[in-house]
């Protein structure tokens, strides 16, 4: 399969300031992400996903290693337009990455920059505000729309550009559920229905658990990578790293503390129930029989 | 509160007026300013003050409006209208007191010139209030791309107002509620000396300005993401077009500054 | 004896009298008793942070009344002030309020205001500082070199300080990573025990709220829609998930054991969601 991002033994420290020592980040960190994935980067604050989503857009370079965008160097200057093209980037503050004064204006500024002829951009637009259930504000000024309406815009205006990939930047730290749930499903049908690589970076549990494949980050290192089933089951490793796993998995472990024998995969409530219903009525069949032997 | 505060109030509507195109509109208001200048007589003013109202008409814009945005300048009213009346000499006197003469030719002068003031701040308002924003820094920038050439960064500039723009309701949001914070923190705007309350600004304006210098950083960073960079190269979604309907205008605008010269050069 | 809070027939309604007439909160009352901790939820635009405002005489009501020990806190002047410092508020991302030179002096911006002699201004200070556990050393530097966690701590520990007896928090957690989130709860937590102060904590995140409140307040269009105990409220999850909340992951895993015929009530903490299974286990067991 084609690869999206190819981070290869990434090294990188930001400068000191003054007489202060650099801030090293990352020291030799590699990783792989295939096209048409989604995966979710997951870590604490200040644990370098931040650093790392810039890299995949060239708005950092790597002080070592090598990082590749759809087998673009992005420290190549040459090919840096088509890295910004291929990776779409969404920020956290929807307030600090909206542009113009009309929602529609704004979905037009990467294409504008792309120099796309005028009725070009204009079908784009459409799409893109369609794509993320915004078309009929299409009109309206950006600072009167909610969290999760503005951060659509903001991922719009990254559609539009058309890109491969897109790398979202903790996009809901800043929104209430109702708006963080806007955003999760826009998220997911894009990377369904159009096939486009969705890098998520988050310190949501809940959210993570809708990739496909989870990566967790800690001072720079990669703890854990797989699906969200084998990451969430490490509960000791997540705590030891200041994360959690989610609600229902941290039950199930605490319930096999006491003697309970149950899988840590159950990642929402239905699976949840499912899994105890089983266990409480293996528990009533054990007994039974026992009750028949005697 | 702050955020009752309009700044160049656009009302989207469908009119003939809204279509124009923003260039049109601009040049346009321009000749309705020279117009107003050269015109002396009532009846140059009739001719401009009918023109200023079948735009007004044709736009659909609610007149009261328009008497809200001027509340903010009843002072420059006022003031002018006092000058113009006490110190304007005159043989036709009407009132006489101490050292001040009210004559009827000061009444006559104070009227116009509060009147014209008022004609062209209506003027620019229907402007703005017909333009959006990004039309109207659209407008000014292809109008003034020809000084491209002597190197004025008009792209550029444009931008700059686009941006600002943008982000005025969210730093009278922010400056809002960086008030409420640290007035629940006990700090008082409202009493004090003129030193005091400009003390008491600092734990306003220093978050303020943080804050704003952080967004202009992200900013450029999600610009660059989009791959801004600059001027060149750069195509637009919505293009600037002269239709059939901006000729007329200018025809019709041209016809009214013409009247007012006709009348000017017959001493009317 | 009055309570010590009383909220009557609150309403508020921004630009009242002009075309963008507004109403933000409508016919809220409740009371609050000393020592009490209260959950606020309610998305955004429910009136939540309407109300907060109120209750430390930010914004004067449309009609209604606030009385604190019995005194309405719009009587005059002087207890408008006072109130200020008796109710202390924390808005959300507090950090972004910070201004002085060190962290120290940003702490001790609440207290000053207060009229507060140096020694007890540099007693509160410590002592607030310690409570969200910002060592000694970090006083002396500029709260912009802070992480952000830090400054989130400096921000509250600015509010401590002033001692207040109702402390309010808007979203004390949002954007922190679980660890970050345990941390700052806990402190309110400690803050509560140690000065019989009365709590109320607006929060998106229902297990966090329901965890600690004795009560919840459930804000919806501007009105109260829900209010009792965790409990009671969790009750009526049709409800909230129609007013476009969540309720907590357990409260959902327990309603949907309910439907598939266990014997179980409502839980919203881990604490109690084991031992109903426990107690479920054994009866199993038993039987």
């Amino acid at each position: 399969m084609e690869k999206a991002i190819s981070v290869e033994h990434l090294a990188y420290a930001y400068p000191g300031v003054e007489d202060t020592p650099d801030i090293v980040v990352f020291e030799d960190l590699s990783l792989q992400i295939e096209q048409g994935s989604f995966v979710a980067v997951l870590g604490g604050n200040g644990c370098g996903k931040s650093t790392l989503a810039k890299h995949f857009n060239s708005i950092l370079l790597p002080c070592g290693g090598k990082v590749y965008v759809y087998g673009m160097d992005t420290s190549d200057e040459e090919k840096l337009m088509q890295v910004r093209r291929c990776t779409g980037m969404v920020f956290q503050n929807p307030d600090n990455q909206i542009v113009a004064n009309v929602v529609e204006e704004d979905v037009a500024f990467g294409p504008e920059n792309l120099g796309i002829a005028s009725p070009e951009i204009r079908n784009r637009v459409d799409r893109a505000l369609k794509q993320v259930g915004m078309y009929e504000y299409r009109e309206h000024a950006p600072h009167l729309l909610s969290g999760g309406q503005k951060q659509r815009v903001a991922i719009a205006g990254v559609i539009a550009m058309e890109p491969k990939c897109i790398v979202l930047d903790e996009p809901t730290a800043m929104l209430d559920p109702r708006g963080r749930k806007e955003v999760m499903q826009t998220v997911t049908k894009l990377n369904a229905e159009k096939g486009i690589t969705v890098v998520l970076i988050t310190h949501h549990m809940e959210e993570a658990a809708q990739a496909q494949r989870v990566v967790v980050l800690h001072q720079g290192k990669i703890e854990a990578d797989g699906t969200p089933q084998e990451v969430f089951s490490q509960v000791e490793l997540l705590h030891k790293i200041g994360l959690a796993a989610p609600d229902t998995v941290e039950l199930c472990w605490e319930l096999n503390k006491h003697g309970f024998n149950l899988p840590l995969s159950a990642l929402d409530p239905d699976d949840c129930a499912q899994i105890l219903l089983r266990f409480l009525e293996g528990l009533t069949r054990r007994e039974e029989e026992n009750w028949h032997l005697f | 509160m702050l955020k009752d505060v309009t700044l160049g109030q656009f009302f989207p509507g469908k009119s003939l007026i809204h279509r124009l195109d923003p260039r049109t509109k601009l040049l346009i208001l321009i000749g309705y300013i020279v117009a107003l200048f050269l015109a002396v007589s009532w009846l140059s003013y009739g001719v401009v003050f009918v023109f200023l109202v079948s735009c007004i008409a044709i736009s659909r814009i609610p007149v009261k409006s328009f008497f809200r945005g001027m509340k903010p300048l009843i002072f420059i009213l006022v003031f002018t209208g006092i000058l113009n009346i006490f110190f304007t000499q005159g043989e036709t006197v009407l009132v006489q007191f101490w050292k001040i003469t009210v004559t009827l030719e000061g009444l006559i002068r104070a009227f116009f010139m509060v009147f014209r003031i008022m004609l062209l701040i209506t003027g620019t308002f229907l402007l703005t209030y017909t333009t959006s924003p990004i039309a109207l820094t659209d407008g000014l920038e292809s109008l003034l791309s020809p000084l491209k050439k002597i190197k004025l960064p008009v792209h550029e500039l444009s931008m700059m107002m686009c941006i600002a723009l943008r982000f005025i309701p969210t730093l009278i949001e922010e400056t809002d509620k960086i008030m409420s914070a640290q007035k629940a923190r006990g700090a008082d705007f409202e009493s004090g000396k003129l030193m005091q309350r400009v003390k008491a600004l600092v734990p306003i304006l220093v978050p303020l300005f943080i804050s704003a210098f952080r967004r202009a950083d992200e900013l450029a960073t999600a610009m660059e993401c989009r791959c801004y960079h600059g001027g060149d190269g750069r195509t637009k979604m919505k293009l600037l077009r002269m239709r059939s309907f901006d000729y007329y205008s200018f025809l019709v605008s041209a016809a009214m500054i013409a009247g007012v010269c006709v009348l000017r050069h017959f001493g009317l | 004896m009055a309570p010590f809070l009383e909220v009557k027939n609150l309403t508020h309604k921004y630009s009242a009298g002009t075309p963008f007439e507004h109403t933000a909160l409508c016919d809220v009352s409740f009371t609050l008793e000393r020592g009490e901790f209260i959950g606020v939820i309610g998305h955004t635009g429910s009136g939540k942070s309407t109300l907060m405002q109120h209750l430390n005489g930010l914004l004067k009501p449309t009609s209604g009344s606030i009385a604190l020990d019995g005194t309405d806190i719009w009587q005059d002047k002087k207890t408008t002030r006072q109130t200020r410092f008796r109710v202390g508020l924390v808005f959300q991302y507090p950090e972004y309020q910070l201004f002085e030179e060190t962290v120290y002096k940003d702490i001790a911006f609440g207290p000053k205001n207060m009229g507060l002699d140096a020694a007890e201004i540099d007693r509160r200070v410590k002592e607030s500082a310690a409570a969200v556990g910002l060592s000694q050393e970090l006083l002396t530097v500029s709260p912009f070199d802070l992480s952000g966690g830090q400054k989130r701590r400096v921000a509250i520990a600015g509010v401590l300080a002033m001692e207040p007896e109702l402390l309010i928090l808007d979203e004390p957690t949002a954007g922190l990573d679980p660890a970050g989130r345990e941390e700052i709860l806990s402190y309110i937590d400690s803050y509560r025990k140690a000065k019989q102060a009365t709590i109320m904590m607006v929060s998106h995140s229902m297990g966090d709220v329901a965890r600690m409140a004795d009560r919840l307040i459930v804000m919806n269009k501007g009105r109260i829609a829900l209010m009792g105990a965790p409990g009671e409220v969790f009750c009526h999850a049709r409800e909230l998930v129609d007013m476009g909340l969540d309720i907590p992951a357990l409260t959902r895993l327990f309603l949907q054991l309910k439907e598939l015929g266990l014997d179980v009530e409502p839980v919203y903490t881990q604490e109690q969601a084991v031992k109903a299974l426990l107690a479920l286990r054994g009866g199993n067991a038993n039987a």
